[in-house]
């Protein structure tokens, strides 16, 4: 495998039922390419979780992945209406999520608090009116 | 055990991937129908009890590595649900029976 791997998709924002895809791929070449379970596992939670939120929240965006045989780091950026107060979006529970959404079994503020355990760093920046870029970094040895 | 004798067993009808459930070993079994809540708690091979039936339920279920979708209560998957499902290979079938009654039968059975 190469020092590191870099992937880049487009996640359109009106389109909830493509959204995983992205994940669905990024797990297949983290499999291929020979990464425990447990690595592969806490990549598809985490990421599935952030992608849907470009999806539901912030009307898409970009997804880049850097995959190194050390780390993987993904990288989900969005120009959605950014998050007020992240300490209240981080708990469990808490989510804005509208009718129409919840109606599909999204909405149960379980996506923040996954993304936060299933992965080792998790930073955000956010800012209101402009967007929200989440990073989240995923370290591949024991 | 294999989804395709949990099928027999319970009385379950197939919507997807029928073909596969021979092969197919399932064991252990989460109950719910909030996705966020199905992605961290369905574990590799488990059977993933929901009424839930929009597409969504695929990605959850393929990424979760859940063995087979099990719609109770008598639900029935969305076309577009079927459409994804075959294409990403998840067995989806279902039956009249509750959760309830899906997940003792199961519990029965060992799985
Ligand atoms: N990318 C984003 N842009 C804007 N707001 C966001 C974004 N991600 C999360 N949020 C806000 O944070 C809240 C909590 O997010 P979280 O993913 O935990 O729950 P949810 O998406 O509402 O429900 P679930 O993920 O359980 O389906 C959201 O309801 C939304 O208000
Ligand atoms: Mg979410």
């Amino acid at each position: 495998m190469a020092e590191v791997m870099k992937l880049h998709y487009t996640v359109s924002g009106d389109d909830f039922t493509r959204a995983g895809e992205t994940s669905s791929k990024v797990k297949k070449t983290l499999n291929q390419l020979g990464f425990r379970p447990e690595v592969v596992r806490k990549v598809a939670i985490s990421m599935y979780e952030a992608e849907i939120n470009m999806v539901i929240h912030a009307n898409g965006g970009t997804i880049d992945v850097d995959i190194s045989p050390e780390e993987i780091i993904i990288v989900m950026q969005d120009t959605g209406p950014g998050i007020p107060d992240i300490e209240k979006a981080m708990q469990e529970g808490y989510s804005t999520a509208d009718h129409n959404v919840r109606e599909l079994g999204f909405g149960a503020g379980m996506g923040l608090p996954n993304m936060k355990r299933y992965s080792d760093d998790m930073q955000i920046d956010t800012e209101v009116g402009k967007g929200t870029c989440v990073k989240l970094v995923i370290k591949a040895k024991e | 055990m294999t989804v395709s004798e949990i099928a027999k067993e319970l009385n379950l009808k197939f919507f997807t991937c029928e073909d596969l459930a021979a092969q197919k070993e399932a064991k252990g079994c989460y109950i719910g129908d909030l996705l966020s809540f199905a992605m961290s708690k369905v574990e590799m091979n488990n059977i993933w009890i929901t009424i839930q039936t929009n597409v969504n339920i695929v990605a959850v279920a393929t990424l979760a590595e859940a063995s087979c979708i099990l719609l109770t209560d008598g639900c029935v998957p969305d076309k577009l649900t079927i459409e994804r499902a075959e294409e990403q290979e998840m067995i989806i079938l279902g039956g009249d029976l509750t959760a309830y009654e899906a997940a003792s039968k199961l519990s029965q059975l060992g799985i």
